[in-house]
C-alpha cells in the first residue's frame, strides 16, 4: 500500500507520515490498523468466495459429481467459517468502525492503540491456524460445529479451526472493549451522547454484544475441544452427555452474532441516508436505541435455532415470541430511513445506490427471519435452503451490502481520492441482481424442502439451482469489479476533497486522507448530529 | 420450461394445509410490506431528487405518533402470528390419542423403520392413509432430522434418547424422506421413501411379507430373555415394580422428586437404573448398557407400554397386533 501514495505535493496525512512496511506493522494509529484489517479481511473475503463458487458450480447438476461429498463438506465448512469469522464479524467494526469512530467522536485514536494493534495480531494468528487446518484438509463439520458430530464423529481438523475460531474471537473481544472505552471517555467537547453519530451508536450496540457474547462461544469451543482430547463426556451421550447442550452453548453466543454482523451495517446505513438526502435522520432516538434493543434482545432469542432439536415445546413458544420481539426494532429503523428519504434531497450517488438496495434486501431478509421465527412454519423450512437464503439476505445482501457502501463512501476519506463513478454504478447494479438471482430461488428450494448442506439432491431442483449458480456467476463479476477499481484509485484516482459529498460529521471537517492525529485543532460540538440547516448557515457565514 | 420446476411441495398430509395456509399468509403480509417500503424508498428517492449541488433536505419533527403506530403495527402482527404459528407446532408435536407407533432408528447414513407389526424395512417406510401415526425415533451415532416435505414435518433424531413425531397421510403416493440434520460425509444421500397406501393395499402389503414377531411380541420375548421378568413381575412387587399401568403414571423416586413414565424414562432405566431409582426399592437392578441393540431397547418400551394398555384387563397377556387403532379403522 505504501507505494501507493507517492506523489509528494499533499499534505502530511496518515498514509504519507511515515513509510517501509515496519511502520504500517508497528503502527499504532487506528487508520493504519484500519487499512491492515481491510488487506486481511479482503484476502478472506476472496478466499471464502472461492469456496462459494465450487459449491454453486458443484449445485449446478443435481448429481455430486464434481467433488467427492467429502471434499463438499469441507468447502461449505470452510466457506461458513472464512465468511463468519474471517471476514462478517471483523467488516464493518474493525475496517470502517476502528477507522472512523475516534475521527466522528473527534478523537485523536481508540483509547488503546496497541491493544487494536494487538487486535490485529491475534486475528491473523486466528487466521493462521484456520489456513493450516484448510491446508492439512479441511473440517467437514459445518460452520456450527455440532456435538456429537464435531465431538465424537468427525474426522477432520475440527480443534484446529475451533481454535482458529476461539483465538479471532479474543480480537473481537478487544476491538469491542476499545470501542466501548473509546466512545465513552474520549468525545469531543460538546458532543453529547445524543449527537453522536447513530454509526458509533451501532457499534456500541455491537461492542456490547462482542464482549458478552464472545466469551461464551470460547467456551463451547473449548469444551469440544476437551470432549475429542479427553473424552469428558459432556455433549457425547454415550459418556452421559448432552449433544444438545452445544446447540444452546453455541447460538447464545452465535445468535447475538448475526446481530455484530448486521447492526454496524445498521449504522452505516444511517449515515448515507443522512448524507445522501442531506437531512437529520427522522426518529434519532428510535433509530439509537433500536441497535441497543436489538443487542439485547439478541441474546434472548437463541433457542429459534433449537425448534425441532428435541426442546420442550414450551421453550419454542418463549423462544418464538421472543424472536417476534427482536423484530420490532428493526423495522422501526427501515420505517424511520424511509419516512428520512421524505422530504430529502436525495442524490443518486453510489454509496446511496447500495443503501436503498440494503433497505430491500434488508426487509426481504427480516421479513423471512420473522417467518422462521414462526414455529409452525420452521418446524418445515428449518435446515433447508429456506434458511439459507434468509441468512443471505442478512449476512450478504445486508452486511456485505453496507460495507460496500461504507467504503464506498468513506474511500476518498480513507486515500484521499475517487474511483470511477461509471463502474462503481455498474457494479452496484450487478451486485444487486446477481444477489437476488443467486439467492431468491433458494427461498422456493427450501419450501420445496431441499434441505441445506446436500451435495446431492433430487433432479426436481435442478432448474432453481441452475438460475442460482447462474446469479452466483454475477454476483461474483460484481464483487471483483470493486476490487479492480478501489485498487486502480488508490493510484490513478482523481484525488478528493475534504467533503467530496457535502455530508455532515466530524469524519468530513479533518482533511482527506486525515493527519496522523486526526484533527489540527481538536473540534469542538456545537450542533445536533446530521444537522444540515446549520451546517449551511456555518458555510454560508 | 416451467411446468417442470415444481414451485410447490405437494400437499400429503393433514398438517400440509395448515402450515401451508399460515406460511401463504405470512407471505402475503410480507409482500404487502415488502412493496409499501420498498414502492416508498423508490417514490421518495425519484420525487424527492436533488435539483440542485447545494439543495439540502427538510428536516422535519420527529413524529412520536408515527414512531408508535409503526412500532405496534409490525408487534401486534408479529404476535397474531405467532399464536397461529404456536398452534400449528404444539398439534404437529401432539399426536392424537389413537396414533400408532412406529419406531425409527436413524443412523449413519440410514432409516431403520419398525411397524408395530413387526415388519422392519430400510430407508423405504410403507404407511397406510388415513391413519395417525406416531413415530419414535433415535439414532445409534450422531443428530440426524427425519423431514418429510410433503407432509411439512421435522424433528431431529438424537443419540440417547427418544423423540417423536406424528402425521396422517392424506394423499396416496410415494414422498421424499430427507435428512435434514448435517451428519456427515454421506449426508445428502441418507433419504429415502415415504410410501402412503391405501389401508387395505397396506394390509396386502403387510400381508405379502413375513413381519416375523410383532414390536410388543419381540420386546415379550426380550423381556424374558434378559431375564427383567424375574424380578419385575406382575404378582409381586418386593423385588422391584410392577410393570402393568405404569406408563404415563407418575413415578416417585427415592429423593421425593417424581416424573412422568414415558418412553426417555423407561429408557434410562434400563441403561442406567441407579439414576433415578423408584422410592421403596434397592438399586439391586444391573445396567444393560451395551447388552441391547437401540432396537430392542425400543422393543421392551414397545411391551411396557402395551403392559400399560391393557392393564386393566387381562394380565401379561399380549395382543397379536400393537395396533388396535388401525384394526377398529378398517371395521
Amino acid at each position: 500500500m505504501s507505494d501507493t501514495v507517492t506523489t509528494p505535493a499533499r499534505r502530511r496525512n496518515y498514509l504519507n507520515a511515515d513509510y517501509g512496511i515496519k511502520s504500517w506493522l508497528l503502527t499504532q494509529d487506528h487508520k493504519r490498523i484500519a487499512i491492515l484489517y481491510l488487506v486481511s479481511i479482503t484476502f478472506f473475503f476472496v478466499l471464502g468466495g472461492v469456496m462459494a463458487a465450487l459449491i454453486r458450480v458443484e449445485l449446478a447438476t443435481p448429481l455430486g459429481d464434481m467433488v467427492e461429498p467429502d471434499t463438499y463438506n469441507r468447502l461449505f465448512t470452510a466457506h461458513g467459517v472464512l465468511m463468519v469469522f474471517l471476514f462478517l464479524i471483523p467488516s464493518i467494526p474493525a475496517v470502517l468502525g476502528n477507522f472512523l469512530i475516534p475521527l466522528m467522536i473527534g478523537a485523536k485514536d481508540l483509547a488503546f492503540p496497541k491493544l487494536n494493534l494487538g487486535s490485529w495480531y491475534v486475528y491473523n494468528l486466528g487466521a493462521v491456524l484456520m489456513v493450516a487446518a484448510l491446508l492439512r484438509g479441511g473440517t467437514d463439520t459445518g460452520w456450527t460445529f455440532y456435538t456429537p458430530y464435531s465431538s465424537t464423529f468427525a474426522d477432520s481438523e475440527v480443534i484446529l479451526t475451533a481454535l482458529g475460531a476461539f483465538v479471532v474471537g479474543f480480537s473481537s473481544i478487544m476491538t469491542g472493549l476499545n470501542f466501548i472505552v473509546t466512545i465513552h471517555r474520549m468525545r469531543a467537547p460538546g458532543l453529547t451522547w445524543f449527537r453522536l453519530p447513530l454509526f458509533v451508536w451501532a457499534h456500541y450496540g455491537t461492542s456490547l454484544i462482542q464482549i458478552l457474547g464472545t466469551p461464551v462461544v470460547a467456551i463451547a469451543i473449548l469444551l469440544v475441544a476437551a470432549e475429542r482430547l479427553l473424552h469428558i463426556g459432556i455433549f457425547d451421550p454415550a459418556l452421559g452427555g448432552d449433544p444438545v447442550l452445544f446447540q444452546h452453548l453455541f447460538w447464545f453466543y452465535s445468535h447475538p452474532a448475526v446481530y455484530i454482523m448486521i447492526l454496524p451495517s445498521m449504522g452505516v446505513i444511517s449515515e448515507l441516508i443522512t448524507a445522501f438526502s442531506r437531512k437529520r435522520i427522522f426518529g434519532y432516538k428510535f433509530v439509537a436505541f433500536s441497535s441497543l434493543a436489538i443487542a439485547v434482545l439478541g441474546f434472548l432469542v437463541w433457542g429459534h435455532h433449537l425448534f425441532v432439536s428435541s426442546q420442550s415445546v414450551y421453550a419454542g413458544l418463549i423462544f418464538s415470541v421472543l424472536s417476534m420481539l427482536v423484530a420490532v426494532p428493526s423495522a422501526v429503523k427501515t420505517f424511520n430511513w424511509t419516512a428520512t428519504l421524505y422530504q430529502g434531497s436525495i442524490s443518486w450517488q453510489t454509496p446511496m445506490i447500495y443503501a436503498l438496495g440494503f433497505i430491500g434486501l434488508f426487509v426481504i431478509g427480516g421479513l423471512t427471519g420473522t417467518m422462521l421465527a414462526t414455529l409452525g412454519i420452521d418446524m418445515h423450512v428449518h435446515d433447508t435452503y429456506f434458511v439459507v437464503a434468509h441468512f443471505h439476505y442478512i449476512m450478504v445482501g445486508g452486511a456485505i451490502m453496507a460495507y460496500l457502501g461504507g467504503l464506498h463512501f468513506w474511500w476518498p476519506k480513507i486515500t484521499g481520492r475517487m474511483y470511477s463513478v461509471f463502474w462503481s454504478k455498474i457494479s452496484a447494479g450487478l451486485i444487486f441482481i446477481g444477489f437476488n438471482l443467486t439467492f431468491f430461488p433458494q427461498f422456493l428450494l427450501g419450501y420445496m424442502g431441499m434441505p441445506r448442506r446436500y451435495h446431492a439432491y433430487p433432479e426436481e431442483f435442478q432448474i432453481l439451482n441452475v438460475l442460482s449458480s447462474a446469479g452466483a456467476t454475477i454476483l461474483g463479476l460484481g464483487y471483483l469489479l470493486p476490487l479492480i477499481y478501489f485498487t486502480w484509485s488508490m493510484r490513478y484516482g482523481e484525488r478528493a476533497s475534504d467533503n467530496p459529498w457535502g455530508a455532515y460529521g466530524l469524519e468530513w471537517e479533518t482533511s482527506s486522507p486525515p493527519p496522523t492525529f486526526n484533527f489540527d485543532e481538536p473540534p469542538v460540538v456545537t450542533t445536533e448530529a446530521y444537522d444540515y440547516l446549520a451546517m449551511r448557515d456555518k458555510r454560508v457565514a | 420450461m416451467w411446468k417442470n420446476v415444481p414451485l410447490f411441495p405437494e400437499q400429503a398430509s393433514t398438517l400440509a394445509g395448515e402450515v401451508d395456509a399460515l406460511y401463504f399468509t405470512f407471505l402475503g403480509i410480507s409482500v404487502f410490506f415488502g412493496l409499501l417500503v420498498a414502492g416508498l424508498v423508490v417514490f421518495f428517492a425519484i420525487r424527492f431528487r436533488r435539483r440542485s449541488p447545494d439543495e439540502i433536505g427538510r428536516p422535519e419533527k420527529a413524529g412520536i405518533l408515527l414512531e408508535i403506530i409503526w412500532s405496534v403495527i409490525p408487534l401486534a402482527i408479529l404476535l397474531t402470528m405467532f399464536a397461529w404459528g404456536a398452534k400449528v407446532y404444539v398439534e404437529a408435536f401432539r399426536p392424537p390419542g389413537n396414533a400408532v407407533e412406529y419406531f425409527v432408528t436413524a443412523k449413519q447414513w440410514m432409516w431403520k423403520f419398525q411397524h408395530p407389526q413387526g415388519n422392519r424395512e430400510i430407508n423405504v417406510l410403507h404407511v397406510p392413509l388415513g391413519q395417525p401415526i406416531r413415530l419414535t425415533m433415535t439414532s445409534e451415532d450422531v443428530i440426524h432430522s427425519f423431514f418429510v416435505p410433503a407432509f411439512r414435518v421435522k424433528a431431529d433424531v438424537l443419540p440417547g434418547r427418544y423423540t417423536t413425531v406424528w402425521f396422517e397421510a392424506s394423499k396416496v403416493g410415494t414422498f421424499h424422506l430427507f435428512c435434514a440434520e448435517y451428519c456427515g460425509a454421506e449426508h445428502s444421500v441418507m433419504g429415502g421413501d415415504i410410501v402412503v397406501m391405501n389401508p387395505a393395499d397396506y394390509e396386502l402389503w403387510l400381508a405379502g411379507r413375513d413381519s416375523g414377531p410383532s414390536v410388543v411380541a419381540s420386546g415379550e420375548e426380550l423381556f424374558r430373555v434378559k431375564a427383567c421378568n424375574t424380578c419385575h413381575r406382575p404378582d409381586s412387587a418386593t423385588l422391584a415394580p410392577i410393570l402393568h399401568g405404569v406408563f404415563g403414571e407418575e413415578a416417585e423416586f427415592q429423593d421425593g422428586s417424581t416424573q412422568i413414565v414415558d418412553e426417555n424414562y423407561i429408557r434410562e432405566s434400563i441403561l442406567n437404573p441407579t439414576a433415578k431409582l423408584v422410592k421403596g426399592y434397592k438399586p439391586l437392578m444391573p445396567t444393560y448398557k451395551g447388552q441391547l441393540t437401540e432396537e430392542e431397547v425400543l422393543q421392551l418400551i414397545g411391551y411396557i407400554k402395551s403392559l400399560a394398555s391393557d392393564a386393566t384387563e387381562s394380565q401379561g397377556t399380549v395382543p397379536a397386533s400393537g395396533s388396535p387403532a388401525l384394526d377398529s379403522d378398517e371395521g
